[in-house]
């Protein structure tokens, strides 16, 4: 398949998602396939640093809270007070105009990624100068740190939640509106991310991911280009959780904006599910993951969570390189790689041997 | 933070805080010192630890309500906790073991999924905990209340850890076990099973925490989700002690149990988990900017 197909491919695939709203056959299940958008959008922020930089992040969920959060309290401060608004809490009076509720999105979704690119910033000039397990279990701490302190501050509606205002009747119905917004940040995100791993940035998170030692000793800033990295990451989790937090209306701390059990576990799942360190496993992980689930994972009744582990276990450890990793594997040509039959051979007998 | 007036008025609180931190910090010492082992030894980071004790507790609180003392619950949750351990090393584990951090560390963190799941399905999502029918010591006029099961756990901490390290240093196993942690290669010329030994070594961490989880469930009390916690715990008790310093990892766990007490009394009791998760990431920052210092930069 060559660059020229491959475009076509892609092109005919977005044109395809943008008309999906306008089969009738499909309405009923919108705000499932705008779930689908935000589960690839997962995937990849969750790749930049897990697949290229192999750097493993438990607690990229804060992110996402972080720009739910700051959304729906820009949304609320704009044009309410906190007392008015508990008292009304998102019905009939709490109705804006559709530029009041667009500006507010807008301006929301644009300081929560500002806020949460700040907070990788720091945090990770602070804690990406940890190696390896160190990161991995300082995520961890985080993600949850975080579910716990929202579930305590009243500002933010403590344990009880918050809840967004609702959107005008001018814009239509939430399922199709989210569905273009997830639609267009996903595409977004994932243009940016091609762009990004084409270049120079692209090859020194991947030396990181190789050998971090030497890519320091070639003189590569691997702290500065790793909190890069994570602010990328953290950009596109802040937009997607702002836009979130206003579909589901109601943010409730842990299992809504600090979903670590949930949506934390999943974006590592999907993402090596798909192929960890490519472009395009992600969002093919997302999508077999998020189908998968939607069909068969309500006849579990309960047992998708063990389930959910006991996939993460196999999947690790018996398919690590995930469907695009294998695909690549097996047919390396296909992926523009040059193949040279002979070294290839003598790999492979050398794998065999060791 | 209402609560600090309390504790300058009375500072017979602070006598009952640190008691009871430092006999629950106990507990955190000896899931730590596994955690220890298992690192230093397969150089693994198991994310299941904290779920190892936590089903230890299980284990004791099913025999509880069969109607057995709780405190026999201590060596058959660490006999079965051994072989389930035994079991996960040999499905799982020996396949990541000799692989790069990043399959380990997630293999284990599935398995911590797996097991907190599980739990949450068969003994429910309630919290639960063990009567240990020992009763209350009351000391200073009776305003410091302490529960006897706490010293007997701080004994058995005491026990388990003294066998354990004398295991390490004289048992022939021991002995394989401290010398694939020098160097696994060497071990295996010298005709070292190191597989049986990996075995053994992760099978013995999940020993232990079975004990300490067995002490949890009778000293306080559990619940499926809250595993991830003594993860936490030890991960930090032996970032703070460092590898293969035992008298660090007790130091490290009684300041812990301390600190963590006093935290939940001036903070609110509904905070103690998040200043557990808020502080590691603290510790984790403060050693990071010490090495940083240590470390010359090309600028």
């Amino acid at each position: 398949m060559n660059s020229s197909t491959r475009m076509v491919l892609s092109a005919a695939l977005f044109i395809a998602a943008l008309f999906v709203p306008q089969v009738p056959a499909l309405q009923p299940y919108l705000t499932q396939i705008a779930f689908l958008w935000v589960m690839i959008l997962f995937a990849l922020t969750w790749d930049v640093l897990g697949g290229q930089m192999g750097y493993n992040s438990f607690g990229n969920i804060l992110y996402f809270g972080l720009g739910m959060y700051a959304t729906a309290v820009i949304q609320r401060d704009l044009y309410f007070t906190v007392e008015e608004y508990a008292n009304v809490a998102g019905g009939e009076q709490a109705a804006l105009t559709t530029a009041e509720y667009l500006f507010g999105l807008g301006l929301g979704m644009g300081t929560g990624a500002l806020l949460a690119v700040i907070v990788a910033a720091l945090l990770g000039s602070g804690i990406l100068g940890l190696r390896g397990h160190y990161f991995a279990i300082c995520t961890l701490g985080l993600g949850i740190a975080a579910g716990e302190l929202a579930s305590g501050w009243d500002y933010i509606g403590a344990g009880s939640g918050l809840v967004t205002p609702l959107l005008p009747d001018a814009l239509g119905e939430r399922g199709p509106f989210f569905y273009y917004v997830f639609l267009i940040l996903a595409v977004i995100a994932f243009l940016v991310l091609r762009r990004l791993y084409a270049g120079q940035f692209g090859l020194a998170i991947n030396a990181i991911r190789d050998d971090e030692d030497k890519a320091e000793a070639l003189g590569l800033h691997t702290t500065r280009y790793k909190t890069v990295a994570w602010c990328v990451s953290a950009f596109f989790l802040a937009l997607t959780g702002g836009a979130f937090g206003n579909l589901v209306i109601f943010i409730d701390p842990t299992d809504v904006a600090f979903a670590g059990p949930t949506f934390g576990v999943w974006m590592v799942l999907m993402a090596i599910l798909g192929g960890k360190g490519t472009l395009w496993g992600p969002v093919i992980g997302a999508t077999v993951f998020h189908v998968t689930q939607e069909l068969f994972w309500t006849y579990l009744f309960g047992w998708q969570r063990v389930a959910l582990g006991l996939l993460i276990v196999v999947v690790v450890v018996f398919f690590p390189l995930g469907i695009v990793g294998w695909m690549r594997e097996r047919w390396p040509k296909r992926f523009g790689e040059v193949v040279d039959a002979e070294a290839r051979k003598a790999q492979i007998s050398l794998e065999g041997e060791s | 933070m209402g609560n600090l007036e309390i504790l300058v008025e009375a500072p017979i609180f602070s006598v009952q805080l640190l008691l009871d931190g430092l006999l629950v910090g106990a507990i955190f010492a000896l899931a730590a010192y596994g955690m220890a082992l298992l690192w230093g030894v397969m150089n693994i980071i198991n994310i299941a630890q904290g779920d190892f004790v936590i089903l230890g507790g299980y284990v004791t609180l099913t025999l509880y309500n069969a109607g057995i003392p709780a405190l026999a619950g201590v060596p058959v949750a660490a006999i079965v906790l051994f072989g389930v351990g035994w079991v996960i090393y040999r499905v799982v584990i020996f396949r990541v073991v000799d692989r790069d951090l990043f399959i380990s560390i997630l293999a284990t963190f599935g398995i911590s999924i797996l097991l907190q799941q599980l739990m949450d399905q068969i003994f429910g999502a309630d919290i639960q905990s063990a009567e240990s029918g020992l009763g209350t010591l009351f000391l200073f006029d009776n305003q410091v209340t302490l529960g006897k099961v706490k010293l007997v756990a701080f004994g058995t901490v005491l026990v388990v850890g003294a066998a354990l390290a004398i295991f390490l240093k004289k048992s022939r196993m021991g002995q394989a076990i401290r010398a694939t942690s020098q160097n696994a290669r060497a071990a295996r010329i010298m005709g070292i099973n190191t597989d049986r030994v990996y075995a053994m070594t992760f099978a013995l961490n999940a020993a232990v925490c079975g004990a300490a989880g067995a002490l949890v469930v009778m000293t306080w009390v559990i619940q499926p989700f809250i595993g991830l916690a003594y993860t936490i715990r030890s991960f930090m008790i032996v970032v703070v002690a460092g590898l293969g310093n035992i008298a660090g990892v007790v130091a490290a766990g009684l300041g812990l149990g301390a600190a963590e007490q006093f935290a939940a009394f001036l903070l609110g009791a509904e905070f103690q988990i998040g200043f557990v998760f808020a502080l590691l990431v603290v510790i984790l920052l403060l050693r990071n900017a010490v090495l940083k210092r240590k470390r010359q930069v090309l600028k």
